[in-house]
């Protein structure tokens, strides 16, 4: 039976759904190995300083406990990313609050309660600096005292771990090119913005299961490690330098994991390495879980960033030239950042026609908890600062923001900033066009217009125009060589391998559709392996909105590598049924003993990227959108709530229409806490608000209704045309509702979080006030419900 | 969990009477516990001072809603969902069941206490401005006897209240006859459920004509505790709210709260704006009349 109607584009029921929604699903903390003890982590107390000594409390018996220490590690005292600047353990000095210095182990994990606090440390404190522009001052000044981050081999230098320099062509020329069209322009619009640090707050806090093995001599001779993550591989990778073993003595597991949104991207590697140094210290497998409070404190969150703009501008809405500088704050340690703001720099010119622009990116180093991955990874923060300053740009010339935008939208055949020629199709004039008029965006702003001369709430309608990268940037995809297998087991069912994670989002399921497509067999009949470095290979990380086009491409190519292999030796026909598969497949199988397809990847159309420039095809593919939000200040309580949402985007091929629009809804959700809700108040390097109580994440009662449309233009880059979507939705929101507010209530803001105690302060202060507002919030005043809750 | 929950002892004594005496005998060393979403909080951070709980969650003497001629009497260990629930609380008062209804999640109703609302003393609960406004008045309980009291003598301070260490809350009685009254009460929170207040008000006024007759407003996160704006009360009595009178009504009452709100900067949010939102939800009301 050849498959009548397609799988891909339908929504079968989610591979590991069953057992989620009976609860058989087991996640790490619901499992357990012989003889596990549990692991915690002694954390400094202060943001920069030596550490003088650490003494144990005389009440406490350290015997029955197993002590991890920086000197104890066989290897090398490093969780490796980009560079090696980040200790494992800190060893004589500490650059961030809540940083690991010990690690203990017990068979109770009651134990460590006590245990914990056991363990005085005492440092001789250095200043700290805390956000981007202390970094600059202290470089700048000189001031060698807060020069927090030496600088590396992989390109950075003082207080910065990475700064890039893009044109949109030669060098010289460019900069020729901006001062002419700054010298003819008619306008010059310029203006800073800033976004604030996001937690990734999925559901399930990080937690990890470790076991060591040695050898008669004592050494470490294998390691496993299980737990929740995102990147398998990467956690393989950070275990060989902690002990000094080759990858295949290094084995991950991932097991069913509760949410990730990037912070399970860089930061298992930290958790996984400290749980091994325990099992390898007490001889037993340790279980490490994190509460939400150390979850909260201690782990990655989203860069801030700050963004100027200076934008050359013809009467006529065209742009001539721009240059862009974009700060991001890294956190203590260099971790992802270079690649953050990689993504960052080539998002922020956004989906327009430049024909000149500079974009200037720095990562500078504060003394805060590392920031790491977060959906978007970079494009919303720079996305937020551009679609705001559009809209600046229109109000400055006396365009609509519509206007301005389509006189200046990319279209196909265009290049992008990088130089890219954009040769499969790009329509933002029809993408604009239909949001507007599904979310009845003109209609609106005329009624809104009228209705609000006479009411204290304030309606308003905005929206972003913007584009993600999916895959790799540049040259990474090439670098990552991703490798998946396609087996058909003894049975005949195909079974897919790849370190490709499910967490939440779907790639159990659309991988599974993409084989089951592609193979003409049924959905149920396709497995997928649980990702297991010791069988799977790698396909690469679980990120960048690379699993559906990139890994999905993969997994194509192997099932018309297998379909290929029965056709040639087994007479497998063109049109096969089900039963005809399956015997082929045990007939290649009885002769060869296995029936494996392997593929690398390769990309579809030649792919030029030159990492020295900055110039080239920065992705293979982009998913275009326009968002539409609708707003309602009330001004009695200066509260601003999204009343309706409508996010359009091209992304291709849908896969999977439920799991797609959920990923737009979840993500749209995101933005909305982004933009309005979600502040993380910071005293000297510490997250105050370290619980979901005073962590504000909007409810299912703060959320408007989602309308979710999607436009379908297949890409060669992906399997069946599909491009990636899952980050997509965290860039458009904030910059739509931002617009929308001003719209509504004739102010322009430039900061989120932004919060009803910073729309009071414009509201009542009537001079730009240097700063006030949610600034204002007292971070030792936890008040209510969580009387001192701190890590 | 942040405790080492072995080293807390908890019992459940059969009566009222039962925990009343244990409570006697060494004041000061128990605490009660009703639906425990307050202490058990604490208890997870690893933050509960107190050892030694005693359980009044079960004791059917503090669970009733009783309606008389005059009042409705509603025991301390009341839950929000029994008072959501209640027919004669939706008629009479439903500044109290609106309240109820947008204190923390559904499974917190159905555990959390009136009396524990109360008796945690938090400025910003949700209850107790819709029980000032309502002029209520509360019934304390120990082995030696019960007093009572107007609720708004109830809170000494921050997080202190009139409470003995020997004794408990018993009941809670509001008037009934509010039908003449002009209602209002808004929650401002950090977000639309799930929130703590950042500032609350509880409104009602009985009019004659374009005159207020009679006005008494509650509020939650004003002050150090739930307070009673007498204050604003006493310079709203007698004003009129017609056309020509109502924007100097207004001012007066905004004045008049300035001089009694003394809100704070908390991790949540400012005085200022607490002391500027309270104002607005002031105005809103005496506008709405
Ligand atoms: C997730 C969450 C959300 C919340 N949201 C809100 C909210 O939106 N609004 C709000 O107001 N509150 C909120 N709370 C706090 C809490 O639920 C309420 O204050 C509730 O009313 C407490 O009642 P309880 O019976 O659970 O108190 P318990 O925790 O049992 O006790 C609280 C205090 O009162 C004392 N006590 C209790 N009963 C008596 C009595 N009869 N006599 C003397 N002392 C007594 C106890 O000793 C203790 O000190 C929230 C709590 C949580 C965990």
């Amino acid at each position: 039976m050849s498959q009548s109607k397609p799988i891909l584009g339908a929504s079968p029921l989610r591979k590991e759904g069953r057992a989620k929604v009976l609860g058989a699903a087991k996640y790490i903390d619901d499992q357990s190995l012989p003889g596990m003890w549990h692991g915690a982590t002694v954390r400094s107390s202060i943001a920069r300083g030596i550490i003088c000594s650490i003494t144990f409390a005389p009440e406490i018996d350290w015997e029955q406990f197993a002590i991890v220490r920086a000197s104890d590690i066989p290897g090398e005292n490093t969780i490796v990313h980009l560079t090696k600047d980040h200790p494992c353990l800190a060893e004589s000095q500490v650059n961030h609050p809540e940083e690991p210095i010990l690690l203990l182990a017990h068979p109770d994990k009651t134990a460590l309660l006590a245990a914990v606090r056991g363990v005085r440390i005492e440092y001789d404190e250095l200043p700290g600096v805390f956000t981007i522009e202390e970094s600059e001052a202290a470089v700048e000044n000189n001031d060698a005292e807060r020069i927090i981050w030496p600088g590396s081999d992989a390109g950075g230098t003082a207080n910065c771990f990475k700064q890039y320099l893009m044109y949109s062509g030669e060098a010289n020329e460019t900069e020729d090119g901006l001062a002419a069209a700054f010298e003819a322009a008619d306008f010059i619009v310029e203006e800073e913005y800033h976004t604030g640090a996001q937690e990734q707050l999925y559901i399930e806090n990080n937690g990890v299961i470790a076991e060591c093995n040695k050898d008669a001599l004592g050494n470490v001779s294998d390691v496993c490690v299980r737990g929740s993550m995102q990147c398998p591989y990467y956690v393989v990778h950070a275990l060989t330098l902690i002990f000094n073993l080759p990858e295949e003595k290094c084995r991950v597991i991932q097991v069913e994991t509760g949410g990730a949104f990037g912070g399970k991207e860089d930061f298992p590697s930290v958790i996984g390495s400290h749980a091994a140094l325990l099992a390898m210290k007490c001889g037993h497998p340790v279980k490490i879980t994190y509460d939400r409070a150390e979850d909260m404190a201690a782990t990655t969150k989203r860069h801030p960033s700050r963004t100027r703009h200076r934008t050359a501008v013809s009467k006529d809405g065209k742009l001539l030239g721009g240059t862009i500088d974009v700060a991001i704050d890294g956190g203590a340690y260099a971790t992802l950042s270079p690649v953050v703001l990689s993504r960052a720099t080539i998002h922020s010119p956004g989906p327009y026609k430049w024909p000149h622009i500079r974009v200037r990116a720095k990562a500078m180093a504060t003394n805060i908890p590392p920031h790491g991955a977060f959906r978007g990874f970079g494009a919303p923060q720079s996305l937020f600062a551009l679609e705001r300053h559009m809209d600046k740009i229109a109000k400055t010339i006396g365009l609509t923001p519509e206007e301005l935008r389509r006189r200046n939208f990319l279209g196909t055949g265009d290049r992008t900033a990088t130089g890219q020629l954009l040769n499969e199709p790009v329509d933002m004039q029809h993408l604009l066009t239909r949001a507007l008029q599904e979310s009845e965006y003109h209609e609106k702003l005329a009624r809104f217009a009228e209705e609000n001369k006479h009411s204290t709430i304030k309606r308003g309608v905005g929206f972003a125009s913007f584009m993600h990268g999916a895959g790799f940037t540049g040259s990474g995809e090439r670098r990552l060589n991703s490798l998946v297998h396609l087996d058909v087991l003894e049975d005949g069912r195909p079974q897919i391998l790849v370190s490709s994670t499910e967490f939440g989002q779907g790639t159990n399921t659309i991988l599974c559709q993409v084989a089951a497509q592609t193979l003409q067999l049924p959905y149920e009949d396709i497995l997928i392996a649980q990702p297991d470095t010791s069988v799977v290979p790698n396909s690469g990380p679980t990120v960048a909105s690379r699993t559906a086009m990139i890994v999905g491409k993969l997994v194509e190519r192997a099932s018309h590598q297998i379909l290929a292999t029965l056709r040639e030796q087994e007479d497998l026909p063109e049109e096969h049924t089900r039963e005809q598969f399956i015997a082929a497949a045990q007939s290649y199988r009885a002769k060869h003993g296995s029936l494996r397809a392997s593929v690398r990847y390769e990309p579809a159309t030649k792919i030029y990227w030159d990492d020295e420039l900055y110039r080239g095809d920065a992705y293979p593919g982009y998913a275009w959108a326009v968002y539409v939000a609708e707003v309602a200040v009330d001004l009695n309580t200066y509260m601003a709530t999204v009343t309706r949402f409508d996010a359009l985007q091209e992304v291709g091929l849908v896969m999977h229409p439920v799991l797609a629009k959920g990923q737009i809804e979840g993500g749209v959700a995101q933005g909305i806490g982004y933009a309005l809700y979600e502040k993380c108040v910071w005293k000297e390097g510490r997250m105050m608000n370290n619980q979901m109580t005073n962590y504000i994440m909007p409810t299912s009662a703060d959320l408007p209704p989602i309308h979710v449309h999607f436009e379908e233009v297949p890409s060669i880059h992906g399997p069946g045309g599909a491009k990636g979507i899952g980050e997509l939705p965290m860039d458009g929101p904030a910059p739509a509702i931002l617009n929308a507010i001003e719209n509504a209530t004739g102010i322009a803001f430039n900061t989120i979080p932004l919060l009803p105690e910073d729309i009071f302060e414009r509201f009542t202060s009537f001079t730009e006030p240097a700063h006030g507002g949610s600034e204002d919030f007292d971070p030792t005043h936890l008040g209510e419900f969580l009387p001192e809750a701190v890590a | 969990m942040r405790s080492d929950v072995s080293l807390y002892d908890l019992s459940a004594p059969p009566s009222l009477d039962a925990a009343l005496a244990i409570l006697a005998k060494e004041p000061g060393k128990y605490t009660p516990i009703a639906g425990g979403t307050e202490l058990m909080v604490a208890l997870g951070v690893g933050r509960l001072v107190q050892h030694s709980l005693i359980s009044i969650q079960h004791l059917r003497e503090l669970r009733f809603i009783r309606v008389d001629d005059k009042a409705i009497h509603i025991g301390a260990g009341t839950t929000f969902t029994d008072i959501r629930r209640s027919q004669a609380i939706a008629e009479d008062l439903p500044l109290l069941i609106q309240s109820a209804s947008w204190t923390g999640s559904i499974a917190n109703q159905n555990r959390g206490t009136l009396g524990g609302n109360i008796c945690n003393a938090s400025p910003a609960a949700d209850t107790p401005p819709a029980l000032l406004a309502y002029g209520a008045t509360v019934r304390l309980i120990s082995a030696s006897g019960t007093r009572t009291m107007p609720y708004s003598d109830f809170h000494l301070g921050y997080k202190k209240t009139v409470l003995r260490p020997d004794e408990l809350l018993h009941s809670i009685s509001v008037p009934r006859d509010f039908s003449d009254y002009r209602q209002y009460i808004r929650k401002v929170g950090t977000r639309n459920a799930q929130s703590i207040s950042k500032i609350a008000l509880a409104a009602i006024a009985k009019l004659e004509g374009d005159t207020i007759a009679d006005i008494r407003l509650g509020a939650a996160s004003l002050t150090d505790r739930p307070v009673r704006c007498s204050a604003t009360e006493a310079a709203l009595q007698r004003q009129r709210i017609d056309g020509a009178n109502l924007d100097a009504t207004v001012r007066a009452a905004r004045a008049a709260l300035a001089t009694e709100a003394k809100p704070i900067d908390d991790i949540r949010s400012t005085a200022k704006y607490r002391a500027a939102v309270a104002a607005n939800l002031l105005e809103e009301f005496l506008r709405s009349l």
